[in-house]
């Protein structure tokens, strides 16, 4: 299974370090290969670093794309965090 | 032998930011000198074993990051977010992974092959326009430090591992080693860096341990071994005493201890003068459960919550949910008759803020306070909402830094109404009996002190920045910090005419900047009439014993006369040889028999 969805980040600091590590946990979690896309540059959704160094403030919007056969329960995580601002407001 | 006794005593002078004197051997903590070794390697034996040894180093340092965790504990305010995301960062594969490709293709030495990941990273980082994420290149340098100490072998750079009783020297301290000097046995500390609002400083006097910072070169004068005497009261350190200067301070230290001791007990003691004269006493805290170290210092109340440390050190922000955990726990602990909780001053010379403002030129007079408040109203509104509900549980005021003109007051009043209008339609409880005040900060405020009482409940006036504001001198400019003199005639002259448009608006006038802590300067601010004075917790027994010792009359009569000086310094030495002389035990001695000696 292959999901891909694009999300406008709304919480106020963007894809930080706490942020960062957030996604990775969820990432890390499923079987699904999660990759992160922002500008036309891909990262491995499994790297805090590769996320740090997309560089995504307030208002990025950013692919998210998941590969396997828990894609979709992924995608909908993901897709609970960004929508919750990451619990940050 | 012959080498201990060439040893010079050498008195360097920096900024005591946590009082007491303390003299013993010193450990000097130096990660500057945890540089990267580069060689080649030969033979495919020798490079596996390379990459073995990395990720032996790797283990190592997690583990010491997970210690660290497990001793801040659950229920810390600080600490254990950042250790998390450099636990992360040690794990990622691409880090871990490019330093072992650096070592296999390039046979290289594990140092080298790190130290070039490491600026691979710093060089996608310096592309990033976000000022905030390019800061994060910092989190990459920190855990690699990590990594370089453990793969050198050197066992004694953490913080936990130092040997007992010593006194530590460092260039600089992180958050991460000052939150673990709570568990440890250090009896004083000293670094090359530093301000009395940097974090260690802060630290330092939440839990009562000597501290002089800014001292610019102690790390590399001072030698493991070395026996120092730090006098945190007086900004002073003493490297390499000689025996009789190590008596006199022996005797220096009984004597303050026995003073501490005996001010201690008389704190509780009303803050009135012979003549009857009131001072509402209070403590300025950073942390909530410094309220109760407050009480016992004699404190009647919080006269400044600074909240800033419910946001540093946190990557994400606060919830409303915090903000007022903490605000329930200042004003219901026991003894504290009234609480006011500044709104975050972030921004200027306050640590990390949000590090989105920490690349303007000039951040004092930057996007800071509430400037920043009013232009994020969403972040402000959690905080409000946060005190307003809090307020319930007991006396507390709002307190709103860097007010500069009318319009500002007014546009927070409305935001304040707002909230207290939907906590209603929420049917949440608010405190209705919660006062608005206003630090006058800005030179601006104190001219039109007369328009803001009409618009506040009290003022506090801070110090720190006004004195910064109106004598035109950058407190951290080591240049011209000559020029910064609380008993300048402009700034006595500003604080009179505050004192007197508040109260003749029927408005109280309290002060919190370091100037009301200061014993020299207790008299002179009683005398210029201000209501209260707010201070940090271990000055306020000295205070209040200056005023139950004095009259009130006599205060005044101080002021008349130093009033009519022209320059700053003939008033500066007019008070300082009237307080010395009047409270010999409670004021600062000065050093020039000590620097003959030198």
């Amino acid at each position: 299974m292959r999901k891909e969805e694009n999300f406008t980040l709304k919480n106020e600091l963007g894809l930080h370090a706490r942020v960062a590590a957030m996604l990775v946990n969820v990432s890390s979690k499923y079987d699904a290969r999660i990759s992160f896309e922002k500008d036309g540059i891909e990262v491995d959704g499994t790297s805090i670093l590769d996320i740090l160094t997309l560089a995504c403030p307030k208002g990025s919007n950013i692919t998210i794309r998941a590969e396997g056969t828990d894609a979709d329960r992924a995608m909908k995580e993901f897709a609970r965090l960004i929508e919750n601002k990451f619990g940050e407001d | 032998m012959d080498q201990e006794k060439i040893k010079k005593t050498v008195l360097l002078r920096g900024i005591g930011v946590s009082p007491g004197i303390v003299s013993g051997k010193a450990y000097v903590l130096d990660r500057r000198d945890v540089k990267a070794l580069h060689y080649n390697l030969y033979g495919k034996d020798v490079i596996e074993r390379e990459v073995e040894r990395f990720r032996k180093a790797l283990d190592e340092s997690e583990k010491e990051l997970l210690n660290i965790k497990e001793r801040l504990g659950e229920g810390e305010e600080i600490g254990p977010l950042f250790i998390d995301v450099q636990i992360m960062i040690l794990r990622d594969e691409k880090f871990v992974g490019s330093t072992v490709r650096n070592i296999r293709s390039r046979s290289i030495n594990a140092e080298w092959a790190l130290s070039l990941s490491v600026s691979r990273y710093r060089e996608m980082f310096e592309k990033i326009e976000d000022a905030y994420l390019k800061g994060r290149i910092k989190d990459i340098e920190d855990v690699a430090q990590i990594v370089f100490r453990n793969l050198s072998g050197d066992t004694h750079e953490s913080i936990v591992d130092i040997p007992d009783r010593v006194i530590l020297i460092a260039h600089d301290l992180s958050p991460a080693d000052t939150v673990q000097m709570k568990t440890e046995k250090i009896l004083a500390f000293a670094t090359d860096v530093g301000s009395k609002t940097s974090h260690t400083a802060i630290i330092a006097r939440a839990i009562e341990i000597p501290a002089t910072v800014g001292l610019k070169n102690v790390s590399e004068v001072v030698k493991t071994n070395d026996i120092v005497i730090i006098d945190g009261t007086w900004g002073t350190v003493i490297v390499n005493p000689d025996p009789e200067l190590i008596k006199r301070y022996e005797e220096k230290r009984r004597h303050y201890h026995i003073m501490e001791e005996d001010l201690n007990k008389e704190a509780p003691l009303p803050s009135v003068t012979k003549d009857g004269h009131r001072i509402g006493i209070g403590a300025n805290i950073e942390f909530s459960d410094e309220a109760v170290s407050a009480v016992s210092h004699g404190a009647n109340g919080v006269g400044l919550f600074r909240t800033e440390f419910i946001y540093i050190n946190k990557e994400q922000l606060p919830t409303e949910e915090e903000h007022y955990y903490h605000y329930q726990r200042v004003i219901e602990t026991e003894g504290i008759k009234w609480a006011t909780i500044r709104t975050f001053d972030l921004g200027g010379d306050k640590f990390i803020s949000d590090p989105r403002l920490a690349e303007e030129m000039n951040p004092a007079m930057g996007l800071r306070a509430v400037r920043y408040c009013l232009r994020e109203i969403d972040l402000f509104k959690v905080q409000i909402r946060a005190i307003l509900r809090a307020s319930v549980l007991g006396n507390t005021g709002i307190l709103i830094p860097m007010i500069s003109g009318v319009e500002e007051i007014r546009h927070v009043k409305e935001i304040i109404a707002e909230v207290k209008d939907e906590l209603k339609k929420e049917g949440k409880p608010y405190g209705e009996g919660i006062k608005l005040g206003i630090m006058i900060e800005v030179p601006s405020a104190v001219v039109i002190a007369d328009l803001l009482a009409r618009e506040v409940d009290f003022f506090s006036i801070g110090t720190n920045d006004l004195i910064q504001y109106s004598l035109a001198i950058d407190r951290v400019n080591e240049r011209v910090d000559y020029l910064y003199k609380p008993c300048h005639p402009a700034i006595l002259r500003l604080i009179k005419q505050v004192v007197e448009a508040g109260h003749r608006a029927g408005i109280k006038v309290a002060m919190c900047g370091e100037m009301a802590g200061d014993p020299l300067y207790a008299l002179v601010l009683m005398g210029l009439g201000l209501d209260g004075l707010s201070m940090t917790p271990l000055a306020i027994p000295r205070i209040k014993k200056i005023m139950r010792e004095s009259t009130y009359s006599e205060s005044t009569e101080l002021i008349q006369n130093i009033l009519g000086f022209m320059e700053a310094h003939e008033v500066e030495e007019y008070v300082r040889d009237y307080m010395t002389e009047r409270f010999p035990e409670l004021c600062p001695v000065n050093y020039e028999g000590l620097n003959e000696r030198i």
